[in-house]
């Protein structure tokens, strides 16, 4: 127990140990997902430097709790950055201002004393706001059923190294499967694209010999849902790689490009033999 | 062909439309600001080089044949690149219904913030460029058919119509510097290894085809070509 509580203490400035903010949050308060939303303000005093974002947002409500008000509803699971089941707009960006952090392992001692905060869901039409800071994000699950898997026989496992694969595709497969699905890249991009997150899953898959069967299939299908759900068209901006907490890059859009433009002209090539 | 037309259908087969058109558009570019450079040459070579562009394929292509093909590609390329943008401009503004209170930019250019601004700003100078230097018609000045010389010095001596231009060329520029990278992306030939490169020759491509814009109408009001 000694050694988890100091090593807050032991990450953060010389002399920060013990020290505390007093802020100001602007948090977005929606009651239903048919109810109008706005922001409300709280003032969150004594607010220790090394909380996570999340562990601030639990005193907070538990004050709410204490005063017999509704607290802030958000999504969160694991609490150690790979479930990706938080994520809020925190001063304006996705899971706020460091890199490759998700919103529960950002620590408080990252904001000024009397800063204030805005808090508020990500925003798409895909991802409908439920309750204060919680999206649904269904969508994400539909284009991963789309295609997003591999069709295998289950059964008794396989032997290890039954099938083959190079160091450098299970390394750059591993990047891109290092995706959490928190959809910190729809809620950043300004066109509310969802290219990133599914061109990770592409191009996952794609790195291995076990997603070559289906690969074409696979984008053109994911692609197909992707519209559907209503994500905008991207453009390259670059903001997704940029909050993305596990640093998907952009050049997985580029590979998932690659992927749809073969995927279609073998379709072609396909329909026109099968008429010959 | 069944599953071209279905990318079509695409967000992502609109931008390959729009890369595709694109690269014709960016090809176009090169040459012309190559050729507007002659202007240096005198009005003699200039004019006998602006004739040149209505024989250039003969005897294979008759008088004007070649360029009146090049015009219909080029046509029919804008119209394609804006009709896309505009449909997938479409599609993201409905994608997010209500906007943030608070929304900050980490990795945005102003280049690929301002893509349909530069655009727009584009599409009206292209308009203006053909009535002022191709038809006459909006041409300040006087205007004479075959003396292309004598119609570009004329025009830029009215320092509203370089003003507009070099705005224009501004506006072409940043369009190129975020658009020549982008269009490898799209079309999937970008890799984490050429990454440099692309963004390199697309910082070369937009300070040689915008700079190069400016070129001519600056040396007129610099009095270096009149």
């Amino acid at each position: 127990m000694a050694t988890l509580a100091s090593r807050g203490a032991t990450a953060s400035h010389d002399g920060d140990a013990g020290r505390t903010l007093n802020l100001t949050l602007q948090v977005w308060r929606q009651k239903n997902a048919t109810s109008a939303g706005k922001m409300v303000t709280y003032e969150a005093k004594g607010i220790s430097v090394d909380m996570s974002f999340l562990e601030m947002l639990d005193v907070v409500n538990e004050r709410l709790i204490a005063r017999g008000e509704e607290p802030i509803a958000f999504d969160h699971d694991c609490r150690e950055g790979i479930c990706g089941m938080c994520g809020m707009m925190i001063n304006g960006i996705a899971h706020g201002p460091e890199r490759a952090t998700t919103a529960c392992e950002l620590y408080m001692r990252h904001f000024r004393d009397g800063e204030t905060i805005t808090i508020e869901p990500w925003r798409a039409k895909a991802f409908p706001v439920i309750k204060d800071l919680v999206v649904d994000r269904g969508a994400f699950d539909r284009i991963i059923q789309a295609g997003g898997y591999i069709t295998a026989p289950t059964g008794g496992a396989r032997d290890a190294n039954a099938i083959l694969v190079p160091k450098a595709d299970a390394d750059a497969a591993f990047d891109y499967a290092a995706c959490i699905s928190c959809g910190a890249c729809v809620a950043m991009c300004p066109n509310a694209s969802a290219m990133l997150f599914t061109a990770a899953k592409v191009a996952h898959l794609g790195h291995l010999p076990q997603g070559q069967p289906e690969r074409d299939d696979r984008v053109l299908r994911m692609v197909e849902q992707m519209d559907v759900e209503g994500f905008g068209a991207c453009t390259n901006i670059g903001e997704c790689a940029a909050v993305c907490p596990k640093e998907i890059p952009m050049d997985v859009i580029s590979y998932m490009n690659r992927d749809l433009l073969r995927a279609t002209r073998r379709k072609d090539r396909e329909a026109k033999t099968s008429n010959e | 062909m069944a599953a071209t037309v279905a990318l079509y259908r695409t967000s992502i087969g609109k931008k390959t439309v729009m890369a595709v058109t694109g690269i014709i558009l960016y090809l176009f570019m090169i040459l012309h600001i190559y050729g507007n450079l002659k202007v240096f040459e005198g009005r003699e070579k200039f004019n006998a080089y602006s004739d040149y562009l209505r024989t250039v394929g003969n005897p294979i292509f008759f008088r004007t044949e070649l360029l009146w093909t090049i015009r219909v590609v080029l046509l029919v390329s804008v119209i394609l690149h804006i009709v896309a943008a505009v449909q997938l401009t479409q599609r993201s503004v409905a994608s997010r219904p209500v906007r943030y209170v608070n929304k900050k930019e980490t990795d945005a250019t102003f280049a690929s913030r301002t893509m349909r601004w530069g655009g727009l700003v584009i599409f009206f100078f292209i308009i203006y460029h053909i009535l002022d230097l191709t038809l006459g018609t909006a041409h300040s000045g006087t205007y004479q058919q075959g003396d292309v010389y004598g119609n570009v010095v004329s025009g830029f001596s009215h320092w509203y119509v370089t003003a507009f231009y070099l705005l224009a060329m501004l506006a072409l520029g940043f369009h190129l510097y975020h658009g020549v990278w982008s269009m490898f992306q799209t079309l999937g030939i970008n890799r984490r290894k050429y990454n440099r490169f692309f963004r390199g020759l697309a910082l070369v491509s937009a300070v040689l085809i915008g700079g190069g814009g400016c070129v001519v109408p600056l040396a007129i009001l610099t009095g270096i070509v009149s």
